[in-house]
């Protein structure tokens, strides 16, 4: 089943107001593709509008104005073909006056819109010790150059990978510091797949919750649960999923928990409570004032400035009249979806629980487990480890759960060049730790037969107090 | 049941998951009249297990207890018969999102091994997805087939045995992934390329060894693939325990004027401890399975 020509094309083709990513080398940024709007990617001003029409994947050379333009001829590595270079570093000496080009030089040389490529050639040529670097030392200069002075950038198209490394790279705070292998981990451990309904309290911008959308393909369903007056969900949109997947996607105000398990849930939502009633009284007098005006009309006499009155407070009764049905339908669909999202976790059978936010995860994770269907999965992400050992502990203590394991990843990249292979950097500790397990049939059994937890060892001297 | 979507009870035929305690775990296929002997006892599937919710507790003969667990491929992958050495959830998890993997995701694998990767695109790519997945020993195809018979995947998989380095995939131009776990990865990455879609795609390279690594790393680049990142991702257990420390004695307060205080805090007594939940790491930790190499081939 091959490709076929152009309409698998047009998947492939950036449309306007796509949510795309631009990158140029391990920098990421995510904008929305707007007509005529500028966008800074690495202290530069791009307009994307030349995109349109371009296929993902497709580099552009940012030209002088912002405008893109294709980019003509892939940059190759240049073949070391007579490569002229030294042994080793012994006789290089490092005054900072090798490079003959100056700062203005180098301006000038992009003021008359040379490209990156040409740049580092004219670096290369005006430089009094590069021939005498090493081969190595050669390819890292002109790595580092090319970095410095590359003018391309990449349209890609977003997905949880690119989403997860831009935000960690750009902003941690926003997603508490999870780091994209953590959650990968995540989505891994807590099964989340298609067609199964999966419970989320994230505060990560929505990247956790943007990531288990895309890998539920818009199958099954999600239910969000949030704290406060509504759910954060900026980092979902850039995912730029087709309008289906926000189907299956329902949010829940934690604060409704308690009168959700009551079964007292009154259906108002208490973020727009307080609106709707401050608006019914302005509608209130309003529609008194409507129903009142007509007879007050009657009753006056009619004089010219009466008349262009009359009519001003007719417009502006109209206006009033459709901004409040038009709050209405939107406090009816609010208390609409309420109501579905709350039908939804009546069943107390989701499949899959994944909780990543700058809340103590414990009692958020005991109150929640109890929405799980038995053996099903669940996994817990904190910044810190010791929120998660208390989880661990009163999930021991109340039983209900299995398998449970306090983890953290390490990633170490690798440099792999021909006799230059190592490690690059090694980021432990920096992604935060995870608490997963998988929910049995629940008895309160305190004290098992088979205790999971081997008992501390018996000190040899007196110990304990009384 | 099926390993790509979940059931509530436990039915003949089934695949289950006996959960016996901390780590232990087995699989369980459920048939009328079977029994399943285990350190606590015997399990007779009739009345035990067929018919009961997953996540129930199961007494057995002796007494104790285990629970049963519905499959998942993270369940199945310690719990799996071995016949050859396999990926555990740390990588898979990696693989999963590096390799961008989603419903509908066209996936080509070799070695297919003893499956413990392909259950997990499996589950992935499900429902809308495909996976094709390459064994060069005969019975290890047959046994992965077999597998995916019972587990209700086959219609999302199709197992070939074949040698990759030699014949490739089977398909050309349709993979969204390619995944290699193979001695010499480098001698299939024409394959792999031919097999991925014109419009690009992603590859994965699994080797233990850094000279396999560099081989690969070099073919790729020969190929034309992009963004040729090679890393390893460990796992650090967290044991939770509760440990205690004794104070240390210093012996009898001797200060030469009483303390007016004195009364009110009296001296603590020799022979305390504090007790406190901390976390240890497991006397071995798996220091290194193998180093992941990820590629991006461009648009042809």
């Amino acid at each position: 089943m091959a490709d076929t020509g152009d309409d698998d094309d047009d998947r492939y083709r950036i449309k306007e107001g796509d949510y795309v990513v631009l990158k140029r080398g391990d920098i990421y940024k995510s904008v929305q593709i707007l007509p005529k709007k500028k966008v800074i990617f690495e202290k530069q001003w791009i307009f994307l509008d030349n995109a349109v029409g371009c296929l993902y994947g497709d580099t552009f050379e940012i030209g002088a104005g912002g405008g893109l333009q294709p980019q003509n001829t892939k940059t190759t590595e240049s073949p070391p073909d007579s490569k002229v270079a030294g042994t080793d570093n012994r006789n290089i000496i490092d005054d900072g006056k090798s490079q003959k080009l100056t700062k203005d030089d180098i301006e000038k040389l992009k003021d008359q819109g040379l490209r990156g490529q040409e740049i580092v050639q004219q670096l290369i040529e005006n430089s009094s010790t590069f021939s005498n670097k090493t081969g190595y030392a050669q390819d890292k200069y002109i790595k580092k150059k090319k970095k410095k002075y590359e003018n391309t950038v990449t349209v890609l198209r977003p997905n949880c990978r690119i989403l997860a490394m831009m935000y960690h790279g750009r902003e941690p705070g926003k997603i508490c510091h999870l780091r994209y292998d953590t959650l990968a981990q995540m989505l891994t451990l807590a099964n989340i797949h298609a067609n199964s309904k999966v419970l989320v309290f994230e505060t990560c911008a929505g990247l956790v919750l943007g990531s288990i959308m895309e890998r539920m393909g818009g199958f099954g369903t999600v239910i969000q649960m949030f704290p406060g007056e509504g759910p954060v969900r900026a980092g979902v949109e850039s995912f730029g999923f087709p309008a289906h997947f926000y189907e299956t996607l329902h949010e829940f105000p934690i604060c409704h928990l308690n009168a959700l398990e009551a079964g007292t849930l009154n259906k108002r939502p208490v973020a727009g409570e307080k609106e709707s009633t401050a608006e019914e009284e302005e509608v209130l007098p309003g529609a008194d004032q409507q129903d009142g005006s007509p007879d007050d009309q009657s009753m006056e006499t009619v004089s010219g400035d009466a008349k262009v009155q009359d009519q001003k407070q007719k417009e502006e009764e109209k206006r009033r009249e459709a901004k409040a049905l038009e709050k209405k339908v939107k406090l009816e669909e609010k208390q609409r979806k309420l109501a579905a999202a709350a039908a939804q976790l009546d069943g107390r059978n989701a499949d899959g629980l994944v909780i990543a936010s700058r809340f103590h995860p414990c009692p958020v994770l005991l109150r929640l487990l109890r929405f799980l269907s038995p053996s099903r999965p669940f996994a817990v992400y904190s910044q810190y480890l010791e929120p998660l050992i208390e989880c661990y502990t009163k999930l021991k203590e109340q039983g209900g759960a299995v398998g449970l394991k306090v983890t953290d990843t390490w990633l170490r990249h690798y440099q792999v060049l021909p006799n230059r292979t190592h490690p690059r950097l090694l980021m432990s500790g920096g992604g935060g730790y995870l608490l997963s397990g998988t929910t049995v049939a629940s008895e309160r059994s305190a004290g098992s037969l088979q205790s999971e937890e081997p008992a501390p060892k018996r000190q040899k001297l007196k110990d304990t107090l009384g | 049941m099926s390993f790509v979507e979940y059931s509530e009870c436990i039915q003949d035929s089934d695949v289950a998951i006996i959960y016996l305690g901390h780590n232990s775990v087995m699989p369980v296929k459920v048939q009328h009249g079977a029994q399943t002997q285990t350190r606590y006892g015997v399990i007779r599937h009739s009345s035990d297990l067929i018919g009961q919710r997953y996540g129930s507790k199961v007494t057995c003969s002796k007494g104790g207890w285990v629970y049963v667990l519905h499959p998942t491929p993270e369940l199945w992958t310690v719990s799996l018969p071995h016949r050859t050495q396999i990926l555990y959830t740390t990588d898979i998890a990696t693989i999963t999102m590096m390799l961008d993997l989603k419903p509908g995701s066209i996936v080509c694998e070799s070695g297919t091994g003893s499956g413990s990767l392909s259950h997990a695109i499996l589950r992935t790519i499900a429902p809308t997805g495909h996976l094709h997945t390459v064994e060069f020993h005969k019975q290890r195809s047959e046994k992965a087939a077999e597998e995916f018979s019972e587990h209700r995947v086959s219609h999302l998989v199709t197992v070939r045995n074949q040698d990759v380095c030699k014949d490739g995939f089977g398909v050309t131009g349709v993979a969204d992934a390619v995944f290699l776990d193979i001695p010499s990865p480098w001698e299939a990455v024409g394959h792999a390329k031919a097999a991925l879609k014109k419009h690009g795609g992603r590859l994965c390279s699994f080797s233990p060894c850094i000279e396999q690594v560099q081989r690969t790393a070099e073919a790729l680049t020969d190929h034309g693939f992009e963004e040729i990142n090679t890393l390893e991702v460990l796992l650090r257990v967290h044991d939770v325990r509760t440990v205690s420390l004794p104070l240390p004695d210093y012996g009898p307060d001797c200060s030469a004027h009483p303390e007016p205080d004195a009364m009110e805090t009296p001296p603590p007594p020799s022979h305390a401890s504090i007790s406190m939940k901390t976390t240890t790491p497991p006397r071995e930790l798996p220091g290194h399975t193998g180093y992941l190499i990820f590629a991006t081939k461009p648009r042809t």
